[in-house]
């Protein structure tokens, strides 16, 4: 089996299908041709661009440069899960929580599966350690994203509630303690989900790709296993951190709830 | 057991505000709405930031865990909030466990034998006017008024050693603010709590007694002394 190599004549066959639905959209009063159009533009752009970058970092497997490119991709994922947020916090912390508890969690993983599971020489090797921190930062940052959109939100709607807590004599902890489970539990959920229907009605993206370039099935599911197991623990790690970040930051040193931390919705007032 | 004393504490609406209120003293306190009365509770119990220090007896607040003071310093606030969905969970373990054996006292696997007098728990429901089984009702199915009188119960459960009560009677027919009003007379006497009291009522600031302030233009400032009259209590009731 050989690789089919893709030439732009089949890229912009494809890319016509994506013009017709704007097409269509436009003509049936969707509103949303415009955004579409967009997005498939920038995709392509992004996608290019990567594509050149990750061919000069092969190239060269130069630690730095691979650090570089690993701190980009946390970069943006940081302000991914801020714009998620419908009410973040104020100053540095709304984009630190997110990137902190990403940073811990998918490099603490990705460290892992390079040097215990996968075992490459070097561990740094990018054709490896780029594609699995993407996929690890990837799902963390919906993770830890929903996570903590669901604490912040549940904190501005239960502030009776829990205050109440506080003034029956209650520490923060036992104060934030439901809204902290059922935040990590919201988190948790698009994961445990891929888990569970994997295979069943699409194959998951990494096997696909892996079965498109040419490996047998098994192999591919094999890795594709190992992928959604350390991806769980990344995101489980990811939000468990958030969650707890932010929850912390929700209370000063005197256990007070302190909603004005969080920015009024919907204003974008600096700080 | 103890006075409170409020020092320079200053919420966000008020110049600072210095206070004592010997030990089972009540204090009332009214003022406009918006004033900043309730926002004076809240820094008391130590809800929101701002400047000031208070102490009960000869403790300050800054030395206690937070939720100790809390715990000791016990707000009821104007609108009581529920976090769980029967009465029961609300109040403190220790007094549902006093209070339990009275309720299934035919439980033939009840370890304790019945208490022979009701337990304070149950005491207390019933001047609140309250059957003790109140305990496994739905938080949903109370009205205002029993919230609020049920919000009081949970609070005394609790033990508190001061009170601060915002607007404790505003929801409530005279029978049952007549019931408050004897309830937090009888804790008073009997635990030598300070009370402070937000209440918009006249008339039930002249039948209690005690200093009356007002918040005047950001400031709180004693309006009237009322010499205490415990009689007027004991004939009703």
């Amino acid at each position: 089996m050989s690789l089919v190599l893709l030439t732009p004549f089949d890229l912009a066959l494809a890319a016509v299908l994506v013009l017709l639905l704007a097409a269509m959209s436009w003509y049936l009063h969707l509103g949303v041709e415009r955004r579409l159009l967009i997005a498939a533009a920038r995709s392509t752009v992004q996608l290019m661009l990567v594509g050149l970058v990750l061919k000069g970092l092969f190239a060269q497997t130069n630690p730095w440069l691979i650090g570089l490119m690993a701190l980009f991709m946390l970069a943006v994922a940081g302000i991914e899960v801020l714009q998620r947020q419908k009410r973040r916090f104020r100053g540095p912390w709304g984009y630190g929580i997110g990137a902190v508890s990403m940073f811990i969690s998918s490099f603490s993983v990705l460290l892992l599966t390079l040097t215990l599971i996968i075992r490459v020489e070097p561990w740094y090797q990018p054709q490896y350690l780029i594609p699995l921190l993407g996929m690890l930062l990837g799902n963390t940052m919906s993770g830890a994203a929903i996570a903590l959109d669901t604490l912040t939100r549940g904190a501005w709607d239960a502030r009776g509630r829990i205050e109440a807590r506080l003034l029956a004599g209650g520490t923060w902890d036992q104060a934030i303690a439901s809204l902290r489970r059922d935040s990590l539990r919201a988190g948790l959920i698009p994961i445990v989900n891929a888990m569970a229907t994997a295979g069943l009605v699409s194959l998951p993206g990494m096997m696909t790709g892996q079965i498109l370039a040419g490996s047998p099935p098994m192999e591919a599911a094999k890795y594709q296993l190992l992928m959604m197991f350390v991806i769980s623990a990344g995101t489980g790690l990811g939000s468990v951190a958030a969650v707890w970040l932010g929850s912390r930051r929700l209370f000063d040193e005197r256990e007070r709830l302190r909603l004005d931390r969080l920015r009024d919705q919907g204003r974008d007032r600096g700080n | 057991m103890g006075a409170l004393r409020l020092e320079g504490v200053r919420p966000r609406v008020l110049a600072p505000v210095n206070l004592t209120l010997a030990a089972g003293e009540l204090v009332f306190i009214c003022g406009p709405s918006g004033s900043g009365k309730s926002l004076l509770l809240r820094a008391v119990a130590d809800l929101d930031p701002h400047a000031g220090e208070v102490w009960l007896g000869s403790e300050a607040r800054s030395t206690m865990a937070p939720a100790r003071w809390r715990q000791r310093v016990g707000l009821l606030p104007a609108d009581a909030f529920w976090w769980a969905d029967a009465v029961g969970e609300h109040f403190p373990a220790a007094a549902r466990e006093r209070s339990a054996p009275t309720r299934r006292a035919s439980n033939p696997g009840e370890k304790f034998p019945p208490p022979a007098a009701d337990s304070r728990l149950d005491g207390l429901l019933a001047a609140l006017g309250f059957a003790p089984d109140v305990l496994d009702w739905s938080v949903a199915r109370l009205s205002t008024g029993e919230r609020q009188r049920l919000a009081l119960a949970r609070l005394l459960a609790q033990g508190p050693e001061a009170l601060l009560l915002d607007e404790a009677t505003a929801n409530l027919d005279p029978g049952n603010r007549e019931r408050v009003e004897l309830v937090t007379a009888a804790y008073r006497a009997a635990h030598a709590a300070a009370v402070l009291w937000v209440s918009h009522d006249p008339e039930q600031r002249e039948r209690l007694g005690g200093r009356q302030f007002g918040i005047r233009d950001g400031r709180l400032g004693q309006t009237e002394a009322v010499s205490a009259d415990p009689a007027r209590l004991e004939d009703r009731r």
